[in-house]
Protein backbone atom coordinates (compact mmCIF):
# COMPACT_ATOMS: atom_id res chain seq x y z
CA UNK A 1 0.00 0.00 0.00
CA UNK A 2 1.34 3.72 -0.88
CA UNK A 3 2.52 5.28 2.17
CA UNK A 4 0.20 8.28 1.68
CA UNK A 5 -3.06 5.84 1.52
CA UNK A 6 -1.74 4.09 4.77
CA UNK A 7 -1.69 7.71 6.23
CA UNK A 8 -5.28 8.66 4.68
CA UNK A 9 -6.45 5.92 6.09
CA UNK A 10 -4.84 6.14 9.54
CA UNK A 11 -5.89 9.43 10.08
CA UNK A 12 -9.57 8.94 8.70
CA UNK A 13 -10.16 5.39 9.67
CA UNK A 14 -12.77 5.58 12.44
CA UNK A 15 -14.72 8.32 9.87
CA UNK A 16 -14.12 5.34 7.15
CA UNK A 17 -15.34 3.02 9.29
CA UNK A 18 -18.39 5.16 10.31
CA UNK A 19 -19.40 5.71 6.79
CA UNK A 20 -19.75 1.65 5.92
CA UNK A 21 -21.40 0.90 9.08
CA UNK A 22 -23.96 4.14 8.76
CA UNK A 23 -24.49 2.79 5.06
CA UNK A 24 -25.74 -0.31 5.93
CA UNK A 25 -28.02 0.78 9.17
CA UNK A 26 -29.58 3.26 6.00
CA UNK A 27 -29.96 -0.15 4.15
CA UNK A 28 -31.73 -1.74 7.70
CA UNK A 29 -33.86 1.29 7.76
CA UNK A 30 -34.66 1.36 3.82
CA UNK A 31 -36.24 -2.37 4.05
CA UNK A 32 -38.80 -1.16 5.89
CA UNK A 33 -39.66 2.53 4.36
CA UNK A 34 -39.27 0.37 1.09
CA UNK A 35 -42.95 -0.94 1.78
CA UNK A 36 -44.48 1.82 3.73
CA UNK A 37 -43.95 0.37 7.56
CA UNK A 38 -42.01 2.92 9.88
CA UNK A 39 -40.08 1.17 12.71
CA UNK A 40 -37.89 3.65 15.26
CA UNK A 41 -36.00 0.10 16.35
CA UNK A 42 -33.07 0.43 14.16
CA UNK A 43 -30.94 1.36 16.72
CA UNK A 44 -32.15 -1.27 19.33
CA UNK A 45 -31.51 -4.09 17.02
CA UNK A 46 -28.09 -2.30 16.21
CA UNK A 47 -27.74 -2.47 19.95
CA UNK A 48 -28.41 -5.70 20.28
CA UNK A 49 -26.35 -7.13 17.59
CA UNK A 50 -23.21 -4.96 19.09
CA UNK A 51 -23.86 -6.26 22.43
CA UNK A 52 -24.68 -10.31 21.64
CA UNK A 53 -21.55 -10.11 19.28
CA UNK A 54 -19.04 -8.32 21.85
CA UNK A 55 -20.15 -10.71 24.95
CA UNK A 56 -19.63 -13.92 22.52
CA UNK A 57 -16.03 -12.39 21.36
CA UNK A 58 -14.76 -11.33 24.69
CA UNK A 59 -16.60 -13.59 27.16
CA UNK A 60 -16.63 -17.19 25.19
CA UNK A 61 -13.70 -16.12 22.07
CA UNK A 62 -16.16 -17.21 19.69
CA UNK A 63 -14.42 -17.12 16.14
CA UNK A 64 -15.92 -13.75 13.91
CA UNK A 65 -18.02 -15.13 11.42
CA UNK A 66 -20.08 -17.30 14.37
CA UNK A 67 -20.34 -14.11 16.34
CA UNK A 68 -20.93 -12.05 13.03
CA UNK A 69 -24.25 -14.94 12.31
CA UNK A 70 -25.12 -14.33 16.09
CA UNK A 71 -25.30 -10.84 15.33
CA UNK A 72 -27.47 -11.46 13.59
CA UNK A 73 -30.09 -13.79 14.41
CA UNK A 74 -30.94 -12.76 17.83
CA UNK A 75 -32.21 -9.21 16.38
CA UNK A 76 -34.24 -11.30 14.24
CA UNK A 77 -35.64 -12.91 16.69
CA UNK A 78 -36.78 -9.68 18.76
CA UNK A 79 -37.64 -8.61 15.02
CA UNK A 80 -40.45 -11.81 15.47
CA UNK A 81 -41.04 -10.77 19.17
CA UNK A 82 -42.89 -7.32 18.61
CA UNK A 83 -43.08 -7.89 14.69
CA UNK A 84 -45.49 -10.47 14.87
CA UNK A 85 -48.56 -9.07 17.08
CA UNK A 86 -47.89 -5.52 15.68
CA UNK A 87 -47.76 -5.82 12.18
CA UNK A 88 -51.88 -6.38 11.87
CA UNK A 89 -52.20 -2.85 13.15
CA UNK A 90 -51.34 0.21 10.92
CA UNK A 91 -48.46 1.93 10.43
CA UNK A 92 -47.65 4.10 13.87
CA UNK A 93 -48.01 0.85 16.25
CA UNK A 94 -44.65 -0.77 14.93
CA UNK A 95 -43.09 2.72 15.52
CA UNK A 96 -44.37 2.97 18.95
CA UNK A 97 -43.60 -0.88 19.55
CA UNK A 98 -40.25 -0.17 18.33
CA UNK A 99 -39.40 2.47 20.41
CA UNK A 100 -40.31 0.57 23.38
CA UNK A 101 -38.47 -2.43 22.85
CA UNK A 102 -35.08 -0.08 22.21
CA UNK A 103 -36.04 1.22 25.69
CA UNK A 104 -36.35 -1.77 27.44
CA UNK A 105 -33.37 -2.78 25.67
CA UNK A 106 -31.37 0.69 26.95
CA UNK A 107 -32.28 -0.14 30.73
CA UNK A 108 -31.58 -3.64 30.46
CA UNK A 109 -28.26 -3.01 29.33
CA UNK A 110 -27.73 -0.09 31.94
CA UNK A 111 -28.73 -2.37 34.78
CA UNK A 112 -27.23 -5.79 34.12
CA UNK A 113 -23.85 -6.98 35.29
CA UNK A 114 -23.11 -9.01 32.27
CA UNK A 115 -23.24 -5.78 29.57
CA UNK A 116 -21.13 -4.02 31.95
CA UNK A 117 -23.76 -1.33 34.02
CA UNK A 118 -23.98 2.21 32.40
CA UNK A 119 -20.08 2.07 31.72
CA UNK A 120 -20.58 -0.49 28.79
CA UNK A 121 -18.24 -2.80 27.23
CA UNK A 122 -14.50 -1.89 26.86
CA UNK A 123 -11.53 -3.62 25.33
CA UNK A 124 -13.61 -5.24 22.49
CA UNK A 125 -10.71 -6.92 20.22
CA UNK A 126 -10.54 -5.72 16.59
CA UNK A 127 -11.72 -7.71 13.78
CA UNK A 128 -12.91 -7.23 10.57
CA UNK A 129 -12.68 -3.80 9.72
CA UNK A 130 -12.97 -2.28 6.24
CA UNK A 131 -13.22 -5.48 3.91
CA UNK A 132 -16.00 -7.23 6.66
CA UNK A 133 -17.77 -3.76 6.58
CA UNK A 134 -17.43 -2.40 2.61
CA UNK A 135 -18.02 -6.05 1.83
CA UNK A 136 -21.18 -6.34 3.80
CA UNK A 137 -22.80 -2.89 2.37
CA UNK A 138 -21.65 -4.21 -1.17
CA UNK A 139 -23.27 -7.09 -0.73
CA UNK A 140 -26.47 -5.80 0.68
CA UNK A 141 -26.45 -3.35 -1.59
CA UNK A 142 -26.66 -5.69 -4.68
CA UNK A 143 -28.75 -7.95 -3.19
CA UNK A 144 -31.51 -5.15 -2.51
CA UNK A 145 -30.79 -3.38 -6.27
CA UNK A 146 -32.04 -6.72 -7.27
CA UNK A 147 -35.03 -7.23 -5.06
CA UNK A 148 -35.97 -3.49 -5.58
CA UNK A 149 -35.96 -4.69 -9.50
CA UNK A 150 -37.84 -8.15 -9.65
CA UNK A 151 -41.79 -8.53 -8.92
CA UNK A 152 -40.95 -8.69 -4.81
CA UNK A 153 -40.11 -4.83 -5.53
CA UNK A 154 -42.79 -4.31 -7.32
CA UNK A 155 -45.28 -5.93 -4.74
CA UNK A 156 -43.22 -3.57 -2.08
CA UNK A 157 -43.57 -0.47 -3.86
CA UNK A 158 -47.19 -1.28 -4.42
CA UNK A 159 -47.74 -1.37 -1.06
CA UNK A 160 -46.04 1.57 -0.31
CA UNK A 161 -48.11 3.33 -2.44
CA UNK A 162 -51.68 1.68 -1.49
CA UNK A 163 -51.07 -0.94 0.99
CA UNK A 164 -55.74 -2.02 0.83
CA UNK A 165 -54.92 -1.95 -2.87
CA UNK A 166 -52.08 -4.19 -2.98
CA UNK A 167 -53.34 -6.65 -0.21
CA UNK A 168 -56.78 -7.08 -2.60
CA UNK A 169 -54.44 -8.14 -5.63
CA UNK A 170 -53.26 -11.02 -3.57
CA UNK A 171 -50.15 -9.67 -1.97
CA UNK A 172 -49.31 -11.27 1.19
CA UNK A 173 -49.20 -8.10 3.14
CA UNK A 174 -48.23 -9.61 6.64
CA UNK A 175 -45.98 -12.13 5.66
CA UNK A 176 -44.22 -9.05 3.60
CA UNK A 177 -44.10 -6.72 6.83
CA UNK A 178 -42.55 -8.88 8.66
CA UNK A 179 -39.65 -10.42 6.21
CA UNK A 180 -39.21 -6.97 5.88
CA UNK A 181 -38.59 -6.01 9.49
CA UNK A 182 -36.58 -9.34 10.11
CA UNK A 183 -34.12 -8.26 7.01
CA UNK A 184 -33.95 -5.01 8.58
CA UNK A 185 -33.05 -6.33 11.98
CA UNK A 186 -30.33 -8.87 10.88
CA UNK A 187 -28.83 -5.54 8.95
CA UNK A 188 -28.70 -3.65 11.77
CA UNK A 189 -27.41 -6.24 13.86
CA UNK A 190 -24.78 -6.89 11.43
CA UNK A 191 -23.99 -3.04 11.52
CA UNK A 192 -23.70 -2.87 15.13
CA UNK A 193 -21.40 -6.28 15.37
CA UNK A 194 -19.21 -4.98 12.77
CA UNK A 195 -18.83 -1.70 14.57
CA UNK A 196 -18.08 -3.30 17.93
CA UNK A 197 -15.33 -4.51 16.84
CA UNK A 198 -13.71 -1.44 15.28
CA UNK A 199 -14.28 0.78 18.00
CA UNK A 200 -13.47 -1.25 20.72
CA UNK A 201 -15.77 -0.01 23.65
CA UNK A 202 -20.09 -0.26 23.34
CA UNK A 203 -22.21 1.87 26.01
CA UNK A 204 -25.87 1.41 26.24
CA UNK A 205 -26.74 4.88 25.43
CA UNK A 206 -24.98 4.50 22.20
CA UNK A 207 -28.16 2.70 20.79
CA UNK A 208 -31.12 5.28 22.07
CA UNK A 209 -33.66 7.15 20.28
CA UNK A 210 -31.47 9.59 19.07
CA UNK A 211 -29.50 6.82 17.06
CA UNK A 212 -33.04 5.91 15.88
CA UNK A 213 -33.86 9.44 14.60
CA UNK A 214 -30.94 9.67 12.60
CA UNK A 215 -30.99 6.28 11.05
CA UNK A 216 -34.42 7.18 10.01
CA UNK A 217 -32.91 10.44 8.52
CA UNK A 218 -30.08 8.75 6.71
CA UNK A 219 -33.54 7.39 4.61
CA UNK A 220 -35.71 10.74 4.67
CA UNK A 221 -32.44 12.81 3.12
CA UNK A 222 -31.76 10.19 0.65
CA UNK A 223 -35.12 8.97 -0.72
CA UNK A 224 -35.94 5.32 -0.72
CA UNK A 225 -36.86 5.77 -4.79
CA UNK A 226 -33.95 3.02 -4.95
CA UNK A 227 -31.56 1.60 -2.08
CA UNK A 228 -28.81 3.91 -3.38
CA UNK A 229 -31.13 6.55 -1.67
CA UNK A 230 -30.22 5.51 1.81
CA UNK A 231 -26.79 5.31 1.70
CA UNK A 232 -26.11 8.27 0.01
CA UNK A 233 -27.89 9.81 2.45
CA UNK A 234 -25.89 8.36 5.16
CA UNK A 235 -22.81 9.07 3.57
CA UNK A 236 -23.46 12.33 3.34
CA UNK A 237 -25.27 13.21 7.00
CA UNK A 238 -21.97 11.12 8.01
CA UNK A 239 -19.21 13.29 6.62
CA UNK A 240 -21.47 16.46 6.77
CA UNK A 241 -20.20 17.18 10.77
CA UNK A 242 -16.84 16.28 9.52
CA UNK A 243 -16.84 18.90 6.53
CA UNK A 244 -18.64 21.81 8.98
CA UNK A 245 -16.12 21.28 11.80
CA UNK A 246 -14.72 24.86 11.01
CA UNK A 247 -18.12 26.11 12.27
CA UNK A 248 -17.28 24.74 15.61
CA UNK A 249 -20.54 25.38 17.64
CA UNK A 250 -22.83 26.23 14.81
CA UNK A 251 -21.84 22.84 13.45
CA UNK A 252 -25.45 20.81 14.48
CA UNK A 253 -27.26 24.42 14.15
CA UNK A 254 -26.32 24.00 10.47
CA UNK A 255 -26.48 20.46 10.10
CA UNK A 256 -30.11 20.74 11.37
CA UNK A 257 -30.65 23.41 9.15
CA UNK A 258 -29.53 21.03 5.92
CA UNK A 259 -31.70 18.52 6.96
CA UNK A 260 -34.92 20.48 7.39
CA UNK A 261 -34.36 22.64 3.81
CA UNK A 262 -33.89 19.11 1.83
CA UNK A 263 -37.40 17.38 3.38
CA UNK A 264 -39.20 20.95 2.54
CA UNK A 265 -37.60 21.12 -0.90
CA UNK A 266 -36.97 17.29 -1.86
CA UNK A 267 -39.84 15.85 -0.12
CA UNK A 268 -38.81 12.47 -2.26
CA UNK A 269 -34.96 12.60 -0.90
CA UNK A 270 -31.78 13.99 -3.04
CA UNK A 271 -32.08 10.60 -5.30
CA UNK A 272 -35.46 10.83 -6.30
CA UNK A 273 -35.01 8.12 -9.13
CA UNK A 274 -36.49 4.98 -9.20
CA UNK A 275 -35.49 2.16 -10.45
CA UNK A 276 -36.49 0.93 -13.62
CA UNK A 277 -38.24 -2.78 -13.68
CA UNK A 278 -38.52 -5.46 -16.46
CA UNK A 279 -42.01 -4.59 -17.89
CA UNK A 280 -42.33 -1.44 -17.03
CA UNK A 281 -42.60 -0.15 -20.31
CA UNK A 282 -44.82 -3.06 -21.97
CA UNK A 283 -46.14 -5.15 -19.79
CA UNK A 284 -44.78 -8.19 -21.13
CA UNK A 285 -43.48 -10.71 -18.44
CA UNK A 286 -39.88 -11.97 -19.37
CA UNK B 1 -62.26 -26.73 -2.44
CA UNK B 2 -65.42 -28.00 -3.37
CA UNK B 3 -67.21 -26.64 -6.32
CA UNK B 4 -70.55 -24.89 -5.49
CA UNK B 5 -73.54 -26.62 -7.32
CA UNK B 6 -75.57 -25.06 -9.65
CA UNK B 7 -78.49 -23.74 -7.42
CA UNK B 8 -76.17 -22.38 -4.83
CA UNK B 9 -75.14 -18.75 -4.80
CA UNK B 10 -71.62 -17.71 -5.76
CA UNK B 11 -71.70 -14.82 -3.07
CA UNK B 12 -74.08 -14.85 -0.30
CA UNK B 13 -74.71 -12.93 2.83
CA UNK B 14 -76.21 -13.33 5.83
CA UNK B 15 -77.12 -11.41 8.27
CA UNK B 16 -73.69 -9.55 7.84
CA UNK B 17 -73.01 -6.68 10.58
CA UNK B 18 -70.04 -4.45 10.30
CA UNK B 19 -68.66 -1.50 12.56
CA UNK B 20 -65.69 0.21 12.91
CA UNK B 21 -65.16 0.28 16.32
CA UNK B 22 -67.44 1.49 19.11
CA UNK B 23 -70.84 0.59 19.56
CA UNK B 24 -72.53 2.17 15.73
CA UNK B 25 -72.74 -0.40 12.93
CA UNK B 26 -72.24 0.90 9.59
CA UNK B 27 -73.87 -2.71 8.31
CA UNK B 28 -76.57 -3.45 10.52
CA UNK B 29 -77.58 -7.03 9.61
CA UNK B 30 -77.31 -7.18 5.43
CA UNK B 31 -78.37 -10.68 3.35
CA UNK B 32 -77.03 -10.68 -0.07
CA UNK B 33 -76.78 -12.75 -2.98
CA UNK B 34 -74.88 -13.06 -6.29
CA UNK B 35 -75.70 -16.14 -8.29
CA UNK B 36 -72.83 -17.08 -11.20
CA UNK B 37 -72.94 -14.99 -14.10
CA UNK B 38 -75.34 -12.40 -13.03
CA UNK B 39 -74.98 -8.70 -12.44
CA UNK B 40 -76.10 -7.92 -9.34
CA UNK B 41 -76.00 -3.73 -8.06
CA UNK B 42 -75.68 -2.46 -5.03
CA UNK B 43 -77.57 1.30 -4.71
CA UNK B 44 -77.84 3.61 -2.18
CA UNK B 45 -77.11 6.86 -0.83
CA UNK B 46 -73.47 8.50 0.47
CA UNK B 47 -73.03 6.84 3.79
CA UNK B 48 -74.90 4.20 3.30
CA UNK B 49 -72.52 1.31 3.73
CA UNK B 50 -71.93 -0.18 0.39
CA UNK B 51 -68.43 0.61 0.50
CA UNK B 52 -68.11 -1.12 3.85
CA UNK B 53 -69.89 -3.74 2.72
CA UNK B 54 -66.96 -4.24 -0.43
CA UNK B 55 -64.21 -3.83 1.90
CA UNK B 56 -65.27 -6.39 4.36
CA UNK B 57 -65.99 -9.15 1.29
CA UNK B 58 -62.29 -8.12 0.40
CA UNK B 59 -61.06 -9.09 3.69
CA UNK B 60 -59.98 -5.12 4.39
CA UNK B 61 -62.54 -5.11 7.17
CA UNK B 62 -63.76 -7.96 9.87
CA UNK B 63 -67.21 -8.87 10.27
CA UNK B 64 -68.66 -8.16 13.35
CA UNK B 65 -71.58 -11.08 13.12
CA UNK B 66 -73.10 -12.99 10.31
CA UNK B 67 -71.75 -14.78 7.39
CA UNK B 68 -69.96 -14.06 3.79
CA UNK B 69 -69.88 -17.35 1.81
CA UNK B 70 -67.89 -17.24 -1.21
CA UNK B 71 -67.79 -20.79 -3.49
CA UNK B 72 -68.96 -22.71 -0.75
CA UNK B 73 -66.44 -21.42 1.53
CA UNK B 74 -66.70 -18.99 4.97
CA UNK B 75 -64.36 -16.21 4.12
CA UNK B 76 -65.76 -14.18 6.97
CA UNK B 77 -62.38 -12.18 8.47
CA UNK B 78 -59.95 -13.88 6.12
CA UNK B 79 -57.07 -12.35 5.04
CA UNK B 80 -57.22 -10.20 2.04
CA UNK B 81 -54.88 -11.97 -0.13
CA UNK B 82 -56.37 -15.20 0.20
CA UNK B 83 -59.79 -14.50 -1.13
CA UNK B 84 -57.98 -12.63 -4.05
CA UNK B 85 -56.74 -15.96 -4.71
CA UNK B 86 -60.44 -17.73 -3.99
CA UNK B 87 -60.65 -15.38 -7.45
CA UNK B 88 -62.87 -12.63 -5.69
CA UNK B 89 -61.31 -9.40 -6.71
CA UNK B 90 -62.25 -5.52 -6.40
CA UNK B 91 -61.58 -2.88 -8.32
CA UNK B 92 -61.07 -0.56 -5.07
CA UNK B 93 -63.47 3.07 -4.98
CA UNK B 94 -61.71 6.23 -5.52
CA UNK B 95 -59.94 4.17 -8.01
CA UNK B 96 -56.86 3.01 -6.46
CA UNK B 97 -54.32 2.78 -9.01
CA UNK B 98 -50.57 2.90 -8.04
CA UNK B 99 -49.92 6.39 -9.04
CA UNK B 100 -45.94 6.00 -9.42
CA UNK B 101 -45.79 3.64 -11.33
CA UNK B 102 -46.59 2.48 -15.07
CA UNK B 103 -49.55 1.73 -16.35
CA UNK B 104 -47.94 -1.63 -17.66
CA UNK B 105 -46.95 -2.38 -13.92
CA UNK B 106 -50.39 -1.63 -12.30
CA UNK B 107 -51.45 -4.58 -14.67
CA UNK B 108 -48.77 -6.76 -13.58
CA UNK B 109 -49.55 -6.18 -9.95
CA UNK B 110 -53.12 -7.59 -11.36
CA UNK B 111 -51.65 -10.80 -12.13
CA UNK B 112 -49.34 -10.90 -8.81
CA UNK B 113 -51.14 -14.08 -8.00
CA UNK B 114 -50.00 -15.62 -11.61
CA UNK B 115 -47.41 -17.62 -12.07
CA UNK B 116 -47.88 -18.55 -15.39
CA UNK B 117 -46.05 -15.87 -17.84
CA UNK B 118 -47.61 -17.07 -21.12
CA UNK B 119 -50.99 -16.29 -19.24
CA UNK B 120 -50.05 -12.96 -17.81
CA UNK B 121 -49.55 -11.97 -21.16
CA UNK B 122 -52.65 -13.23 -22.58
CA UNK B 123 -54.47 -11.64 -20.12
CA UNK B 124 -52.59 -8.26 -20.94
CA UNK B 125 -53.24 -8.27 -24.42
CA UNK B 126 -57.44 -8.93 -23.68
CA UNK B 127 -56.94 -6.46 -20.98
CA UNK B 128 -55.14 -3.86 -23.24
CA UNK B 129 -57.82 -4.28 -26.32
CA UNK B 130 -60.44 -4.10 -24.36
CA UNK B 131 -58.85 -0.51 -23.47
CA UNK B 132 -57.33 1.03 -26.15
CA UNK B 133 -56.50 4.02 -24.13
CA UNK B 134 -54.20 2.02 -21.43
CA UNK B 135 -52.35 0.63 -24.55
CA UNK B 136 -51.56 3.69 -25.85
CA UNK B 137 -50.75 5.22 -22.81
CA UNK B 138 -48.72 1.61 -21.32
CA UNK B 139 -45.05 3.50 -20.17
CA UNK B 140 -46.92 6.21 -18.61
CA UNK B 141 -46.78 6.73 -14.83
CA UNK B 142 -50.64 5.82 -13.82
CA UNK B 143 -50.65 8.97 -11.81
CA UNK B 144 -50.92 11.13 -15.06
CA UNK B 145 -53.97 9.78 -16.26
CA UNK B 146 -57.37 11.55 -16.02
CA UNK B 147 -59.91 9.98 -13.68
CA UNK B 148 -61.77 8.15 -16.36
CA UNK B 149 -58.65 6.57 -17.46
CA UNK B 150 -57.33 5.34 -13.98
CA UNK B 151 -60.78 4.46 -13.60
CA UNK B 152 -60.33 2.15 -16.50
CA UNK B 153 -57.12 0.90 -15.32
CA UNK B 154 -58.26 -0.11 -12.00
CA UNK B 155 -60.69 -2.59 -13.34
CA UNK B 156 -58.28 -3.45 -16.30
CA UNK B 157 -55.96 -4.55 -12.95
CA UNK B 158 -58.86 -6.43 -11.71
CA UNK B 159 -59.87 -8.38 -14.99
CA UNK B 160 -55.66 -8.87 -14.86
CA UNK B 161 -56.48 -11.69 -12.13
CA UNK B 162 -59.46 -13.12 -14.52
CA UNK B 163 -61.79 -13.37 -11.21
CA UNK B 164 -64.44 -15.59 -10.65
CA UNK B 165 -66.15 -12.48 -9.46
CA UNK B 166 -65.39 -9.01 -9.95
CA UNK B 167 -65.99 -6.07 -7.57
CA UNK B 168 -66.99 -2.62 -8.59
CA UNK B 169 -66.89 0.02 -5.97
CA UNK B 170 -68.36 3.46 -7.93
CA UNK B 171 -67.00 3.00 -11.26
CA UNK B 172 -68.57 5.83 -12.31
CA UNK B 173 -67.77 8.21 -9.21
CA UNK B 174 -66.79 11.90 -10.20
CA UNK B 175 -65.92 10.74 -14.13
CA UNK B 176 -67.04 13.46 -16.99
CA UNK B 177 -70.59 11.89 -18.71
CA UNK B 178 -68.46 10.46 -21.55
CA UNK B 179 -66.25 8.29 -19.67
CA UNK B 180 -69.62 7.21 -17.62
CA UNK B 181 -71.07 6.39 -20.61
CA UNK B 182 -68.00 4.28 -21.37
CA UNK B 183 -67.20 2.73 -18.05
CA UNK B 184 -71.12 1.43 -18.24
CA UNK B 185 -70.66 -0.08 -22.12
CA UNK B 186 -67.67 -2.16 -20.92
CA UNK B 187 -69.73 -3.28 -18.01
CA UNK B 188 -72.18 -4.29 -20.28
CA UNK B 189 -69.89 -6.31 -22.67
CA UNK B 190 -68.66 -7.79 -18.82
CA UNK B 191 -71.81 -9.00 -18.58
CA UNK B 192 -71.98 -10.18 -22.14
CA UNK B 193 -69.40 -12.51 -21.61
CA UNK B 194 -70.92 -14.28 -18.38
CA UNK B 195 -69.01 -12.66 -16.12
CA UNK B 196 -70.52 -12.27 -12.21
CA UNK B 197 -70.23 -8.59 -11.70
CA UNK B 198 -71.35 -7.16 -7.76
CA UNK B 199 -71.26 -3.35 -8.81
CA UNK B 200 -71.87 -0.36 -6.16
CA UNK B 201 -73.26 2.46 -7.71
CA UNK B 202 -74.89 6.01 -6.63
CA UNK B 203 -75.55 6.46 -10.06
CA UNK B 204 -78.20 4.24 -9.74
CA UNK B 205 -80.21 5.35 -13.30
CA UNK B 206 -77.07 3.34 -15.07
CA UNK B 207 -77.03 0.75 -12.58
CA UNK B 208 -80.17 -0.54 -12.53
CA UNK B 209 -80.26 -0.77 -16.86
CA UNK B 210 -78.18 -3.34 -16.68
CA UNK B 211 -78.24 -5.39 -13.35
CA UNK B 212 -80.48 -8.68 -13.46
CA UNK B 213 -80.96 -7.89 -9.35
CA UNK B 214 -80.80 -5.27 -7.75
CA UNK B 215 -80.93 -4.49 -3.82
CA UNK B 216 -81.46 -0.97 -2.38
CA UNK B 217 -79.06 -0.02 0.84
CA UNK B 218 -80.32 2.54 3.19
CA UNK B 219 -78.33 3.26 6.41
CA UNK B 220 -77.02 -0.09 6.76
CA UNK B 221 -80.10 -2.27 6.02
CA UNK B 222 -81.21 -3.57 3.14
CA UNK B 223 -84.62 -1.62 2.44
CA UNK B 224 -85.42 -3.19 -0.98
CA UNK B 225 -84.62 -6.03 -3.33
CA UNK B 226 -85.84 -7.76 -6.41
CA UNK B 227 -85.34 -7.67 -10.06
CA UNK B 228 -83.36 -4.54 -11.48
CA UNK B 229 -86.58 -3.92 -13.70
CA UNK B 230 -89.17 -4.06 -10.83
CA UNK B 231 -86.64 -2.10 -8.83
CA UNK B 232 -86.61 0.82 -11.32
CA UNK B 233 -90.20 1.03 -11.28
CA UNK B 234 -90.50 1.04 -7.69
CA UNK B 235 -92.25 4.75 -6.27
CA UNK B 236 -89.93 4.82 -3.47
CA UNK B 237 -86.93 4.11 -5.50
CA UNK B 238 -88.13 6.66 -8.09
CA UNK B 239 -88.39 9.52 -6.08
CA UNK B 240 -85.32 8.77 -3.67
CA UNK B 241 -82.59 7.91 -6.74
CA UNK B 242 -83.52 8.10 -10.33
CA UNK B 243 -85.28 11.76 -9.69
CA UNK B 244 -88.67 11.00 -10.78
Amino acid sequence: MPEFLDDFLFTYQTLIYALGVNGLLALSMYVVLALGQLSLGQAAFMGLGAYVSALLTVKLGLPFPLVLLAAMLAPALAALCVGAPTLRLSGVYLALATIGLGEVQRIFFINSELTGGALGLSGIPTKGGLISIYGSLALALIAFAFVARSKIGRAMEAMREDELAAGALGVDLPAYKLGALVVSAMLAGLAGALNAHVSSFISPNDYGFDAAVTILSFALLGGIGSPFGPVLGAFILTLLPEVLRPLADYKTVVNGSIIVLAVIFMPRGLLAWRMGRAGAATGRPK
Amino acid sequence: MSEPKMSEPLLSLRDLRIGYGGATEAVKGVSLEVRAGAVVCLIGANGAGKTTILRCLSGLLRPRGGSVHFKGRDIGGMAAHRIAALGLVQAPEGRQVFANMTIAENLRMGAWLLKDRAEEARRRDMVLTRFPRLSERIRQLAGLLSGGEQQMLAMGRAMMADPQMLLLDEPSMGLAPLFVEEIFRIIAELKAEGRTILLVEQNAQAALDIADHAYVLQSGRIELSGPAAEIARNEKVVAAYLGG
